[in-house]
Formats: C-alpha cells, structure tokens, sequence
C-alpha cells in the first residue's frame, strides 16, 4: 500500500486517464532529446504519482520551453519550482512541477545538481519562475545562471547560511538590530 | 450630581483621574502579522465591538497611540521593526502580547522565530491561545484597564521612578 | 520642450524612453521613493512595498515578503506527518479547514489509505465552509480600504456565524486543526448538517443583501473598474489561480479538473469573468461564494452516518477504551505518538483548489516517520509577485485597491 494503490476519492483514476498520454509523450520526449534525458520514473512502474523526467543541466530550459509550447505537451502552467537535499554527489535536485491547463495532466522534470553549480534560469520561459528560484536560492543555495535578480527573499540579506539544507541546524537563530534599508537601485 | 440634583463634591488626586482616563480612552495600534491579526480584527469587528471598552480609535501611527498590540509572530526580520515602532510611540505607553507567538514563539521554535516578545520590548500583558478568542481579548484589555488604574504597568512604573529621581536629587533610577 | 538626461532617472538612453520635460509640469522633479510596509494598514499582512513615486503615481516598485517566516517546510522535515497537521492551519489561516484537508489528503495519497465517505463529505462539507469565511474576509476587507465600512461589517457577522458552526466541529474558531491522517478528529455532532443548511440559508439572504448594497454602488465601481488588470497572457506568465486567475478569463479550477473526494457527484458552476480587474475580482469571489454555498446545502443531502476512520491501522489512532484496558492498546499508543507511523517511499505532488488558487503538498518520503521534503506550495506567493507589474502606472490609492483583491495571506506567502 503505497502511491501506486488507487484511491477513488484522491485522483485515484489519473493512471487510467492519463497513463497512455504520459507514455507517449516521454516517448517523444526521449526521441526529440535522446542524450539529454537521464533518466524517467512512470508511475506505477516506481512509487511516484506522475512520470519524472530526469534532464541534463544544459538542457533543462529547452526542455521546458519544449513541454510549454508543443502541440500534444501544453504544459503551460508552471505548478512550482522547489529543491531537494539529498546528501549524495550531486547533492540538489532542483524540482520543476508542470500542469496543462489544455490536457489536465501533470509531469515534473528534476535537475540534478552538484553544491557550487549553476542552473540556466527559468525566467525566460516563464516570468513567474523569478521568486521560485530566487527561494530556492535563498534555502538551498542554488544559483540561477543568468537570473535578473537573485537576492535572497524570505531571510534577510544579512543571513549565514541556507536553512532548508540538511546541515543548517532547525533552531539555527540569527539577529540582526536594523533593518533591511530601501535598495535605491533596485527603482531606477 | 446626585439624583434630586443637588450638587455634591467628588474629591480624588490628580493621578488616579489622569489614570482613569488613560485607561477608558486606549487608542490601539494593531500591528498585525499573522493569524491573530485575523481575530483581532474579529475583536473589533461587530459581534464583539471593541469599542464597548473605550478602544475603538484604530490609529495605525505610533505617534498616535498609547497601546501596542503586537498580535501575531515577531521573527527576525520583523523585530528591529518592531523596537522601531515601540521607540516612537509617545509615554505612557502600553504592550499587549497577543497570542503564543508573541509571547513565547509558540509551535515555532525555529531558526527564523523570536521566542517571545519580551525579548525586544517590555511587555504589559499577555494574551494566551494559538490564536486567541475574542473574549479572551477582551478580558486582557479590561486587566490592562484596571493594571492601569493602579498605576501598576512599566511606562506609569518608569513615569514615577524619573518623578522620584527628579526630586531626590541624586537618586538613581 | 527640453530634454532630460535620461541617466539621471536610470532609464536607457534611447528614443523610446526619452522623458521630455514639460514646463507646466509642477511634479516632474518631484520624483520621491516611499516605503510602504512591513507594518502599514493598506500592508494586508505584513508585506513591504518599495516605490518611486511621481507625484501620486507609482512608476517603479520593488516587493518584499519574509516578514513572517515561520520556517513550516524545514517543520514538516522535523515533525512526524500526525504533529505537522497542526502547522498547516497556519498557513492560510482565513481558510485553515482546506489546508487540513489537502494535507491529510497528500499523506492518504502517499500511503495508499482511502477514508470512509462520510469523513469525505464532511471534509467537503468543511472545505467549501472555509472557502466561504475566506472570501467573505477578502471582499470585506478589500471595500473597507476602498471606505465601504459596513460592507465589512455584513461579512463579518456572517464569518461569525460560520465559525460557530466550525466550533461545534472542532472546538477551534481559526485555528482547526480538524483531520487527521486517515479520519477525522471527531465526528460531526447531531444535528450539525441541519444548523449547517440553516446557515447556508441566512446567508444566501445576506450575500444577497451585500449585492445590493455594493456590486452597483457607483463610488465602487468608478474605484475598481479597469483598475489593477492583469490579462490572460499575464496570469499565465505569473501562474496565476483560483479565483484571480479566473477574473482574467482562464478557466482553471481543479474541483472540476482533476475531481478529488465525491466533487464530481456533487453540480456547481464555474464562474468566469474576462476583465481580470479589481471589480471583476470581486464578482468571481461573490459568484463562488454562492456556488459554495450550493455545494454545502449538496453534501449536506448526501451525507450519510457510518464511520469517520479509514481501517487500516498504520494510521488509525487506537480508540482510548483500548487503550487504557489492555496492554497492546496502550502500547500502540505511546509508538503512534512518539515515534509516529513510517510512510512508504515516494513523493507526490497533492494538488486543491484552496480559496485563493492551487493549493500543493509536494511531499518526498524515503519510508521514515517524518518527511525527507515538505514543500508547500502557496497560491499568494504567486500573486503577489506580479503585485509591482500590476501597480506601474496607477496611483496610491488604487494599488491599495489591487492589492486588496488579490486576497494575499502572509501566513501562505511566508511559510
């Protein structure tokens, strides 16, 4: 009894609805992008609720704009961008959740990353992907090559270290006695 | 007055009526973080109506106000903030921490959290529940009123203690 | 007329953006950088808007958010699933039934456990309540920056109401804290689907009322039509849902797309509007509060008696005559609580449409009592993102309005 068992009420039936759509297009995908792809989860097949696309770092935003714009993809809702610690070598998987509006159907590509590399940026694919990353640096410390502005943005800028990664410790406190002042060159 | 009108004498010190009317004419400033500020506003909104205890002038500058309500989470981001806005509201000045996260960072002990309020500023009372009901609100403000009416609070407290040092010369506050 | 140095103004040096100065123009030096926020009433929450202004118009704006970060993802890393449930009434806590709902439902989806269907209309039942005192307090507090006080006050008794009836469930107003991971807290008391379309029925009267006494109003109207808009193409960009997505013309609920728990038994419209302004806005979230209405008279219908726990006992809390008569019982108990129950590998991406737009649990499990990853995925984090495209060009007071409609929840946008 895991992900894989059906259950009625809580999208039991997305296997049923969407299993042959999901193969063929990882099947397209595999073909059109054949050395990029790494390697893809199936539901049922492995304990996730839809299929996992694991894509090189070089070609993660052709990848994207792929699935956004092809006919038979429309994956052109960007659920989420989020990172995962997984302690290994690479050690962050960044995490891309897509949606079709068109379709209904979801798919996530997963980026792995090694501490000290760059990702190519997301923003422009879609603008909305700029605070997504930005969190996902200021948690993880994953930098985004070419991003228009990567600040940190739930912690204050004076902050040591990312908090979601494994070593931060959870009461890990920090204080600092002024505030954040208005950054001038951020208007002009 | 008295009821067949004839006039009678009400003889009291100038502080205890400088203290009653300080503590039915509290003006609140509502600084609202998180979930208590919802049932804060829910405390001044109808069915619980504030004003009933003299305390429905919102003002939302500190100069204007004697009673911060700090309601809701203070972390570290937001606490210079908040010394910031105690340090400019005028004396007599009043603190209620409202809820757990003020008071003690409640469910949260992490590493963005203040634990408590009174870490950053002196606190006149504090308010339990995560968040608190309206009621309990209430009952706060009507403690505060009679702690201020004693003269019992840390403001009216430092207010006597520089009152004493002015006239025993030499005296440390 | 006479040219202006662009550097001076940080604009790039070309035709396009040439500023010329017009001599009758009183404020064209008068160009002044305000901050609003993090503590300021038009601030729902605290947020922080930096901005240019010229004269009343803002012309570049910069927002900030993490006023009040309360570190719920590294949380869900450190607590058992059973303890996380009560973090997740603090997110958007307008609304805190529907985030206990998504999350038991993440956790169910990622165990493989189904609940039993009475559990499933309550829960319907609680969601779609919640929708209601969510919008009520957004539209409510919106015509109170824009000066219609009473409007509020209408809202507000009605919210009352509604959170009576929440008490009765649960014993919480604001702060349920109701499912649990396989059930239900408690079950409903008797009686309280009765009180429920009893409920439903006064305030069908009351929105009504409130309709009247603003959807026409024209102080209303002139302050919100055609202000703050953000079209279709935008919404997309800035992945924009619920409700401020649908004012924009995208038909997008997940109620209706992806049906979870008895949504597809149940009938109600989707409304739509085209303009994705202010006042469009308004009118989606007092269609929805009426189509949420419907759906709570519709379960309340539907609902049968029988159980409120799933049967299968990785997750049920062992009832309390078991636990003080026998051994295995109490024993069973203390592990439940202390250590907490193992989820099977796996991660799943457990999407609701929760009052201000798509709801998500991103939860990865490598088979521990507590989660390798808890990732929330909050609608307002979105929106308010798009809040310094959407207020270039409009003056002070119509960004309150904009900003106002949009219904960010700081305890959603922080986390």
């Amino acid at each position: 009894m895991d992900i894989r068992t059906a259950v009625p009420t809580i999208y039991g039936d997305e296997w049923t609805r969407f299993g042959e759509t999901w193969k063929s297009q990882v099947q397209q995908l595999r073909e059109r992008f054949h050395g990029q792809i790494e390697d893809v989860r199936m539901p049922q097949e492995q304990p996730t609720d839809v299929p996992i696309v694991y894509v090189k770092k070089s070609a993660v935003i052709e990848v994207l704009g792929y699935l956004k714009a092809e006919p038979g993809f429309d994956y052109d809702f960007l659920a989420d961008i989020t990172a995962t610690d997984e302690e290994v070598d690479p050690r962050f998987e960044v995490v891309y959740n897509l949606y079709s509006t068109v379709k209904k159907c979801r798919i996530r590509i997963k980026v792995r990353v090694a501490e000290n590399e760059d990702v190519p940026t997301a923003v422009g694919v879609w603008a909305g992907a700029n605070w997504a990353e930005r969190e996902v640096y200021d948690m993880f410390g994953v930098k985004f090559a070419g991003h228009p502005d990567l600040r940190r943005i739930l912690m204050d800028y004076r902050w040591v270290g990312h908090p979601l990664r494994k070593d931060y410790p959870l009461r890990g406190y920090q204080i600092f006695p002024t505030t954040a002042p208005i950054d001038t060159d951020l208007l002009k | 007055m008295s009821k067949d009108g004839s006039t009678s004498f009400l003889t009291t010190r100038l502080e205890d009526f400088i203290s009653w009317g300080r503590k039915n004419a509290l003006w609140p400033l509502p600084f609202g973080t998180s979930c208590c500020g919802i049932e804060m506003m829910a405390t001044l909104c109808s069915d619980y109506d504030m004003a009933r205890f003299g305390a429905e002038a919102i003002r939302f500058s500190p100069r204007q106000a004697d009673l911060l309500i700090v309601a809701g989470i203070v972390n570290a981001k937001m606490a210079p903030v908040l010394k910031n806005i105690y340090d400019q509201m005028a004396d007599p000045k009043w603190v209620m921490s409202f809820g757990a996260c003020a008071s003690s960072g409640g469910i949260f002990n992490v590493y963005s959290v203040t634990q408590g309020i009174d870490t950053i500023i002196p606190v006149d009372i504090y308010v339990p529940g995560c968040p608190p009901a309206p009621e309990g609100v209430i009952h706060a403000l009507m403690r505060l009123q009679e702690r201020i009416a004693a003269g019992d609070t840390h403001s009216q407290r430092r207010e006597a203690a520089q009152k004493r040092g002015a006239t025993q010369k030499g005296a440390r506050v | 007329m006479e040219k202006l140095n662009n550097a001076e103004y940080g604009l790039p040096e070309s035709e396009h953006y040439s500023i010329e100065k017009d001599p009758d123009d009183l404020w064209q030096d008068s160009r002044v950088i305000v901050n609003i926020g993090p503590t300021h009433p038009a601030m729902h929450g605290a947020l922080r808007l930096c901005a240019r202004l010229n004269g009343e118009t803002i012309e570049k704006s910069y927002a900030e958010f993490g006023y009040t970060h309360r570190a719920k993802e590294k949380l869900g890393e450190n607590r058992t699933y059973h303890n996380f449930v009560v973090y997740t009434d603090r997110l958007n806590y307008c609304s805190a039934l529907i985030n206990n709902v998504t999350y038991a439902m993440a956790v169910e989806r990622l165990m493989g456990v189904e609940v039993p269907p009475r559990a499933v209309w309550i829960r319907m039942i609680c969601a779609e309540l919640a929708r209601v005192t969510d919008h009520l307090v957004c539209v409510g507090i919106n015509a109170l920056d824009l000066g219609a006080f009473s409007y509020m006050l209408y809202g507000f008794h009605q919210r009352e109401e509604a959170y009576t009836l929440i008490e009765k469930l649960c014993g919480a107003r604001l702060t349920t804290s109701y499912t649990r991971i396989g059930g239900l807290m408690a079950d409903a008391p008797s009686g309280w689907e009765r009180e429920v379309k009893e409920w439903v029925q006064r305030t069908r009267k009351a929105i009504d009322e409130m309709d009247k006494l603003l959807t026409n109003n024209k102080i209303w109207c002139q302050r919100t039509i055609g202000v703050g808009v953000f079209n279709k193409e935008q919404c997309m960009q800035y992945s924009f849902s619920g409700p401020n997505a649908r004012a924009a013309g995208i038909d997008l609920d997940l109620r209706r797309d992806q049906p979870c728990m008895f949504y597809n038994q149940v009938e109600f419209d989707v409304p739509v509007a085209k303009n994705g302004d202010v006042y469009d806005r308004y009118l989606v979230r007092v269609a929805e509060i009426r189509q949420s209405l419907n759906i709570i008279a519709q379960c309340c219908d539907k609902i049968q008696k029988g159980p409120i726990w799933s049967e299968d006992k990785r997750v049920r809390i062992p009832d309390k005559d078991v636990v003080f008569n026998t051994m295995e019982g109490m024993i069973h108990h203390f592990k439940f609580f202390m250590t907490g129950f193992d989820v099977p590998e796996g991660e799943a991406y457990t999407s609701f449409e929760a009052s201000n737009g798509e709801l998500a649990f991103y939860i990865v499990s490598k088979g521990a009592p507590r989660a390798h990853r808890m990732r929330i995925r909050g609608p307002s984090v979105w929106h308010f993102q798009a809040i310094p495209t959407m207020v270039e060009g409009l003056k002070i007071a119509d960004m309150v309005a904009a900003l106002g409609s949009i219904n960010i929840i700081a305890g959603e946008l922080d986390r």
